[in-house]
């Protein structure tokens, strides 16, 4: 019998005070999909830097393909076929997509002079994209490219390093149904040609869906593991968080009052032609889904005062406001948690403190000079009501894991007093029993009558945490979903436009 | 950001001993006396420098905005025999504009600050050199402004006036920059502009502010480097001093990617560079060298630091 292609030995990693890994066993097949899954700070990360020749491991020991080695280098784990697909993509922009792919190893003629055999580099880099079936060349410019058409970008590099293992650290979190659905097929192929896949996720689904083997970590240690024929939703849940989770959906303690923010004829700078109509009820969570690139975020954009729309109204309580700028919609009540939480939500450099009361810092002054008690007091309470796991309000927010971090941008919003929240991605990369507390504070939220707007690509979450659903494709508004319509079928026919779905079911893997 | 200071001083203190012991005039109350007068003038301009710095920006006009503001100074007093506390709010009204006009070029028409602050470097020479006829402006044989002199040239108990308007504009700074909400927001900019736009905070206008704080300031320093050379050859006057102002707050902890330093920080790096100008004089060094000792310097606390931060890092990530 062959050795299996990795195999680490009760590998531990202590750091001082913390155990980041405790006698890890795991073990790759060729040609396998491995699962793995655990909370934010079971140790995932801390495996895959071991793995990426990073970090040393503190005890036990490594094999591939049956020959140990006390730890990996990165020129090591490279030379032993280790490839990286990171959620954090490592891409030139400025460059095109055969640049990019070997980039470093690049075909070079005129002897001293060096200059790159384009023609060459083209001819090796066509072939991979063909085989990953993708709809862009290798002249392409990555800048031109989609999150997930980049993503595809990394996978063609690892392929062209004859990478035997393929890591990929949250691959769909940035991406629609669709085209996680075509990364899955990419997926089923790299197994297919015995390409090991080590797969790391928070969407169970598609865990689920693709998964040959999957691996649980729960605070360094492996606490499960499960078969092809046991993957199942509840189990995985189930180790991971060490107990049963209860079903997304909280119901609202009362029926949607009247409205709150109403939105007409609203057109954004991305899909001017267009007009938008929404309305956003007291009381009620309204989930938006859609495909990335349907609008939905530049809707957001548009009324928190990021981007000027180029017309239509908005008016809060039957009022007609005017928001200008995000100081303007703040002032108004209406508030925005975005997508990107560390580019745009917080200061990373900063306090927890300092980011929480950074939109409300005037409330914290004594005419022009900030009261630091008052500020740090406001902190101490957000974080006992939001339950931040900080040592102290004091710490960068930088260090803290993304449940946290998010924590931190709601806490800077709930520091004041909001009329309407806008969510853009809340969960996005964030660990099961934080994305529980953020449902439950939406809904809290809710309850208490502010208007809640949560744009999610995880159908799970819009399936069970919305109270109604406004689908958006193409710039345009779809549809609306109430409660008792509610299916992930539903939402996609909406999202994609029937004649599309069948082409997207047909990809699935 | 206070363990990096400590360090500073302890590096000023280190290299006054040493100058102290190898030539003891070092001490003397007169080179004490001149050297503090050379501290506050290069330290006022360099305080707006640090300011620009932290937005991510950078400020390249001040040596020539002091050309074109101290040529309309002396004129306004011998030319125009205007009152010289006018002429004085003139001025510094003038540095004021400047710095708004950078302001608005960079926050409304999105120019980069190198760009803008380089072409007013160039603009505000040519200007000082036209307005003169490429003359030297000073005052007239017997002219005197006996408040004026003593408010800036003048001496307190041996300590010149113009260290100590030093020392209250860097109280009055250090206390916008660390304890105002401005400064929180100027911070906030520095380092990550859009988490601070999404936040509410108008960036254009602190972007802005950090801009005109900086001309205000030159405009002020103008008026001090006008008293003290009391003649001005607009050809020469001011040259390279932005570099100075910029090096100073360098020296002190301010990074050029923005977001980073502190008001003590400039003080101690404005401190320092007199030191080793001071320092190039006292031991005989040829004073050609000048510029040489002053970047040398700077290039080897830069490397020590960045080697003692990776150090710190190293020994954290075990």
């Amino acid at each position: 019998m062959t050795p299996p292609l990795l195999e680490l030995a009760s590998v531990s990693k202590t750091y001082p005070g913390v155990k980041a890994l405790d006698r890890v066993d795991l073990r790759v097949e060729r040609g396998e999909v491995l699962a793995l899954i655990g909370e934010n700070g079971a140790g995932k990360s801390t495996l895959m830097k071991i793995l990426g020749g990073v970090v040393e491991p503190s005890e036990g020991a490594i094999r591939i393909d049956g020959s140990p080695h006390r730890a990996l280098t990165v020129a090591g784990s490279m030379a032993a076929g280790i490839a990286f697909v990171h959620q954090e993509l490592n891409l030139f922009d400025n460059l095109d997509v055969a640049a990019n792919v070997m980039i470093g190893r690049e075909p070079v003629f005129a002897g001293p002079f060096k200059l790159i055999d384009r023609a060459a580099l083209a001819a090796k880099v066509t072939p991979l994209l063909q085989r990953l079936g993708v709809d862009f060349d290798a002249d392409t410019p990555v800048a031109r490219l989609s999150l997930a058409q980049r993503q595809l970008v990394e996978i063609a590099k690892a392929l062209s390093l004859e990478a035997r293992i393929v890591i990929m650290d949250e691959p769909t979190s940035s991406l629609t149904a669709s085209e996680t659905a075509r990364l899955l097929k990419v997926i089923a192929e790299l197994r297919a040609g015995g390409v090991a896949v080590i797969f790391i996720s928070h969407r169970l689904v598609e865990v689920e869906h693709c998964a040959d083997r999957v691996v649980v970590l729960r605070d360094g240690a492996v606490v499960g593991e499960l078969e092809r024929a046991e993957i199942d939703h509840d189990a995985m849940i189930r180790m991971m968080i060490g107990r049963d989770l209860k079903s997304l959906h909280v119901p609202a303690e009362r029926a949607p009052g009247g409205a709150v923010l109403e939105i007409a004829g609203f057109r954004t700078p991305a899909h001017a032609e267009h007009p938008l109509d929404l309305t956003l009820r007291t009381g009620e969570i309204l989930g938006m889904a859609g495909l990335v690139g349907a609008g939905r975020t530049e809707l957001a954009r548009a009324i928190f005062g990021i981007d000027r729309p180029l017309g239509g109204a908005l008016s809060l309580d039957g009022r007609s406001i005017a928001i200008a700028s995000p100081r303007d919609a703040i002032d108004h009540g209406i508030f925005l948690v975005p997508e990107d939480r560390k580019r745009s939500g917080l200061v990373l450099d900063f306090s927890v403190t300092e980011n929480v009361s950074l939109a409300n810092l005037k409330a914290f002054a004594a005419g022009l000079i900030v009261r630091r008690r008052a500020e740090r007091r406001n902190a101490d309470e957000r974080r006992a009501a939001l339950d931040i796991r900080t040592a102290s309000v004091d710490t960068l927010v930088g260090t803290l894991s993304g449940g946290n971090q998010q924590k931190v941008v709601l806490a800077k919003w709930l520091s004041m007093t909001p009329r309407v929240v806008i969510f853009d991605e809340p969960t996005r990369g964030i660990d099961v029993g934080s994305k529980s507390e953020i449902y439950k504070l939406m809904r809290s939220l809710a309850d208490a009558g502010v208007a809640v707007l949560m744009i999610s690509s995880d159908m799970e979450e819009v399936v069970g945490v919305s109270d109604r659903i406004v689908v958006m494709r193409e710039g345009r508004i779809a549809g609306f979903l109430e409660r008792s319509e509610f299916s992930e079928e539903n939402v996609m026919r909406l999202a994609v436009g029937l004649r599309d779905l069948q082409q997207a079911e047909a990809v699935s893997c | 950001m206070l363990k990096k200071d400590l360090g500073l001083l302890v590096l000023i203190l280190v290299v006054g001993l040493v100058v102290s012991i190898l030539n003891p005039r070092f001490l003397s109350p007169i080179n004490l006396g001149n050297t503090a007068n050379l501290i506050g003038l290069f330290g006022l301009f360099s305080i707006g420098a640090g300011i620009v710095i932290i937005t991510g920006g950078i400020d390249l006009s001040v040596g020539s905005v002091f050309a074109l503001l101290g040529v309309v100074y002396i004129d306004l007093l011998v030319g125009w025999q205007v009152s010289w506390w006018l002429a004085t709010i003139v001025v510094v009204l003038g540095g004021v504009v400047i710095g708004a006009i950078h302001g608005f070029l960079i926050t409304r028409l999105h120019l980069q600050p190198f760009i803008v602050t380089l072409c007013g470097l160039l603009i505000y020479r040519g200007i000082a050199r036209y307005y003169t006829n490429d003359g030297t402006a000073g005052f007239e044989y017997g002219q005197s402004f006996p408040t004026l002199e003593w408010l800036t040239a003048g001496r307190t108990l041996g300590v010149p006036h113009s260290f100590i308007m030093f020392v209250v504009v860097a109280a009055v700074m250090g206390l916008v920059l660390h304890r105002s909400v401005f400064g929180r927001y100027l911070f906030a900019v520095g380092k990550n502009e859009e988490a601070a736009r999404y936040s509410g905070i108008r960036t254009e206008r602190v972007v802005a502010a950090a801009y005109i704080i900086s001309g205000g300031l030159a405009g002020l320093s103008a008026i001090y480097l006008a008293m003290y050379t009391r003649s001005i050859s607009p050809a020469s006057h001011g040259n390279f001093y932005e570099l100075y102002g910029i090096a100073a707050a360098v020296l002190g902890g301010c990074s050029l990617r923005g977001g980073e330093g502190s008001i003590l920080g400039i003080v101690l790096g404005a401190i320092l560079l007199q030191i080793l100008q001071n320092l190039v004089n006292l031991l005989g060094i040829p004073s050609s060298l000048n510029f040489a000792v002053m970047g040398g310097v700077i290039l080897i606390g830069v490397v020590a630091d960045q080697q003692l931060t990776r150090l710190r890092e190293r020994r954290a990530r075990r």
